[in-house]
C-alpha cells in the first residue's frame, strides 16, 4: 500500500527504454517519499525479464504472464492493471506516453476516477495548499508537462484521488540501472480469475512492428529539418549533411507532415526529445512545441534565411542564410577538414 | 433491410495553438489567447471523414456531432453539418466549468447514452490539450471497447468492424464488436470539403442562444424548420450525478501555470559566406563536437 507502481511495456520480449526510465526517476521518488517501487509486467513469457526490473529498482514485481497476452489488448491489460492497483493502492502509477501507455492509462484512470496527466517532462514532490478550502497536502506527485501547443509549463496535482496517475514521453527521463540487482519479491497474479471471455472482443488479426530502426535519440549529433526546407528533394541535402557527418536525420512536426521525413524522426512535444551534442537545425522557425524537445541540446546551429527566426535566438550559432547554400559549403568544408 | 449506422462524432473547438505567429505572442513573450482563431481540432476533422465514408457505404446511416463548450463552439457544429453530417448537439452548461478529461468524459458519456448511437468516433487529441484521455474514457464510462490511432475503417462484416490502426512503430489490423469507440490518427483521410447543397441547406441552422442573441433580426422562423435546430443540451437534459461534473468531477487540479518567454542567450551570428562556414567546421573538428 502506498506504494509506487510503474507499468512495465515490452514489445519483442524486450522491456521498453521508456519503462526503464520511468524505473530509475520513481527509484529516486521513492526513495524521498519512503515508500517502495513496485513494477506492473503483463505478457505473454515476460516472467524472465524480473532480472531486469530488480536491476533497476524494483522492491516487488507483479506479473500476469498469460500466452493470450502477448500483444497488448486494451481490455485485459485494463481488467488486469485496475485490479492490481484496487488491491495495492499505490500513492503513485505511472506509465509511459507510447500508444500502449495512452490507450491504457486513460481507461485504467477513468474505472478508478482518478487524475491522470499525460505527457509529463518533469515529476517531483511537494505540498500543495488548496486556495479554497485552505487544505494542506504534503507530499503530492508535482507533474509538470507543456500545454497549449507547448506554450505554457503546468504543474497539476490530484489532491484528494489515489493513485496519482501520470504519463511521461520516452527520452526525458534519465535512465539508470544500480550497480547490484535489488532483492526483491514477486507477486504472480491469477489471470484467469481477473479475466473474462468478454475481455478478448477486440481481435488483432495483422501486426507489422518494425524494430526501432530509426534512433535518433542516441545519436550524439542530430541534424534536423523543418518545413523551411521546401521540399523531399530539398531534404536530401539535411540527409546528406548528416550522413558525412555520421549523424541522425530529425524533423519538425511540419516537415513530418508536408511529407519531407518519417514519424519516427519528429521532434518536439509530438515527438521524441533529444539532447545530443549537437543539433543543427536546418529551415526550422523555432515554435516552442519543436524546440521543447531539443532546447537542452548542449550545442546548437541554426540556419535560417529568416533573421527573425526564433530559433536563431536559442542557438549558440546562427547562420542567417539560406540553407541550399550553406549546407553544400558545411559538407565541402568538413570533407577537406576531417582527416 | 440493409445495413444502417447511428455515429456520433466527438469534436471540439480549439485555439489554433500550431499558429502561435508574432502577432499572438504579448510583449512579455505569453501568448496572447484572443488573438488565436478558434479552429475545430483537426484530428477530428479526420474522425468526421471517416464517419462520412461509412454513411456512404452503407446509406441511410447517420452521423451527428457532439461537442462541448461555450456557445459559440456551435460553429463546430455548422461546420460539420456543411460538410455531410446530419446534425449535432451542443453540450453546454456553466456546471461542466472547470472539468479536466475526466469530468468531461463523464459529460461526454451522459450524453452519448442519450444519443444511443453504434459507432462513436474521436479524434485521437486535442491540440490545446494533446492528452488523448477522453476517448478511451469515455469508451470506459459506456463501458464499450476502444479502438485509438485509428488510420482507416476497412470494413464491416460479420457484425465487426476491421481497422487499422497506426502505432509509433508500424500498424497493427484489428477486429472490434459494435458499439464501440474510435479515435483517428492525424495520417487517417482529410476530410472532405464544404459541400455546396450542405451549406445552402444549414448555413442557417443554429442554436436557440445564438437564435435569441441574433442582432441581424433574421427574416428566417427557423424555429419552424426542425433541421435547422441545434440542440442545446445542459446537465438537466442528460441527467447523472452534477457531482461528477465540472470541477467537482475533476481530481487533477492546476496548481501552477508558467508562460514559455523564449530567453535569448548569446548566440554568434554568422553568415553564409565561405570564410563563416569554414570557421565554424574547423572550430567544432578542433573541439571534437564533430568526429
Amino acid at each position: 500500500m502506498n506504494n509506487i507502481i510503474v507499468y512495465i511495456e515490452t514489445e519483442n520480449g524486450k522491456i521498453s527504454d521508456v519503462s526503464l526510465e520511468l524505473l530509475t526517476k520513481a527509484r529516486s521518488l521513492s526513495k524521498e517519499l519512503s515508500c517502495n517501487l513496485e513494477a506492473l509486467l503483463i505478457g505473454g513469457n515476460v516472467t524472465k525479464l524480473k532480472d531486469e526490473l530488480f536491476l533497476y529498482g524494483a522492491n516487488k514485481i507483479h506479473i500476469a504472464d498469460d500466452p493470450r497476452l502477448v500483444n497488448y489488448l486494451t481490455l485485459p491489460y485494463s481488467a488486469i492493471t485496475i485490479s492490481l492497483i484496487k488491491s495495492e493502492k499505490p500513492q503513485i502509477a505511472l506509465f509511459g506516453a507510447t500508444s500502449v501507455g495512452r490507450d491504457l492509462a486513460p481507461r485504467v484512470s477513468s474505472a478508478l476516477h482518478s487524475g491522470l496527466t499525460a505527457d509529463c517532462t518533469s515529476l517531483e514532490i511537494g505540498e500543495h495548499t488548496d486556495t479554497k478550502s485552505g487544505k494542506i497536502y504534503n507530499n503530492l506527485l508535482y507533474q509538470i508537462r507543456p500545454a497549449f501547443g507547448g506554450n505554457i509549463i503546468a504543474t497539476i496535482v490530484n489532491p484528494d484521488h489515489r493513485p496519482q496517475m501520470a504519463t511521461v514521453r520516452e527520452g526525458v527521463m534519465k535512465k539508470e540501472a544500480l550497480d547490484k540487482p535489488v532483492k526483491g519479491e514477486i507477486n504472480i497474479l491469477d489471470v484467469k480469475s481477473i479475466l473474462n471471455d468478454t475481455d478478448f472482443v477486440v481481435e488483432i488479426i495483422e501486426r507489422q512492428i518494425e524494430d526501432k530502426k530509426i534512433d535518433i535519440k542516441g545519436s550524439p549529433v542530430i541534424v534536423a529539418g523543418g518545413f523551411g526546407v521546401g521540399s523531399k528533394e530539398n531534404f536530401q541535402l539535411v540527409f546528406d549533411l548528416a550522413h558525412v557527418l555520421g549523424a541522425e536525420v530529425g524533423a519538425s512536426r511540419a516537415a513530418v507532415d508536408a511529407g519531407f521525413a518519417d514519424h519516427a524522426r519528429q521532434i518536439g512535444q509530438t515527438g521524441v526529445t533529444v539532447r545530443p551534442k549537437l543539433f543543427i537545425s536546418v529551415g526550422i522557425s523555432g515554435q516552442i512545441q519543436h524546440t521543447a524537445g531539443m532546447d537542452q541540446s548542449a550545442m546548437i546551429i541554426s540556419v535560417n534565411s529568416d533573421p527573425n527566426a526564433p530559433i536563431h535566438q536559442i542557438a549558440d550559432y546562427a547562420i542567417v542564410g539560406d540553407l541550399n547554400e550553406v549546407l553544400p559549403k558545411m559538407i565541402k568544408s568538413y570533407k577537406k577538414n576531417s582527416k | 433491410m440493409t445495413k444502417t449506422f447511428k455515429i456520433v462524432i466527438l469534436a471540439k473547438q480549439v485555439p489554433d495553438t500550431r499558429n502561435v505567429g508574432k502577432n499572438a505572442m504579448k510583449e512579455d513573450g505569453t501568448v496572447n489567447r484572443a488573438a488565436l482563431p478558434a479552429i475545430f481540432n483537426p484530428e477530428d476533422m479526420n474522425a468526421l471523414e471517416q464517419a462520412l465514408r461509412l454513411k456512404d457505404r452503407y446509406p441511410g446511416s447517420e452521423v451527428l456531432l457532439l461537442t462541448m463548450g461555450p456557445s459559440r463552439a456551435a460553429e463546430i457544429i455548422r461546420e460539420g453539418l456543411f460538410r455531410g453530417a446530419d446534425g449535432g448537439v451542443l453540450l453546454t452548461d456553466r456546471k461542466f466549468a472547470g472539468a479536466d478529461t475526466l469530468a468531461t468524459s463523464y459529460a461526454l458519456s451522459m450524453a452519448i447514452r442519450k444519443m444511443q448511437p453504434d459507432i462513436i468516433i474521436a479524434g485521437r487529441q486535442a491540440i490545446d490539450g494533446d492528452t488523448a484521455q477522453v476517448g478511451p474514457q469515455v469508451a470506459e464510462k459506456l463501458n464499450i471497447p476502444q479502438v485509438t490511432y485509428a488510420e482507416d475503417i476497412i470494413n464491416f462484416e460479420n457484425e465487426k468492424l476491421t481497422i487499422k490502426r497506426r502505432l509509433e512503430r508500424g500498424i497493427e489490423i484489428v477486429k472490434t464488436p459494435v458499439p464501440v469507440l474510435i479515435t483517428v490518427h492525424a495520417t487517417a483521410a482529410p476530410c472532405r470539403p464544404r459541400n455546396a447543397k450542405q451549406l445552402m441547406k444549414y448555413k442557417h441552422a443554429r442554436t436557440l442562444t445564438e437564435e435569441q442573441d441574433n442582432e441581424h433580426n433574421s427574416y428566417l422562423p427557423v424555429y419552424s424548420l426542425d433541421y435547422l435546430r441545434i440542440p442545446e443540451w445542459g446537465v438537466i437534459d442528460v441527467g447523472g450525478d452534477e457531482i461528477n461534473y465540472g470541477l467537482s468531477g475533476s481530481p487533477t487540479k492546476v496548481k501552477k501555470i508558467e508562460n514559455i518567454v523564449f530567453q535569448a542567450k548569446e548566440s554568434k551570428k554568422l553568415t553564409s559566406c565561405d570564410e563563416d562556414i569554414e570557421g565554424l567546421i574547423k572550430e567544432l573538428i578542433s573541439s571534437h563536437t564533430i568526429g
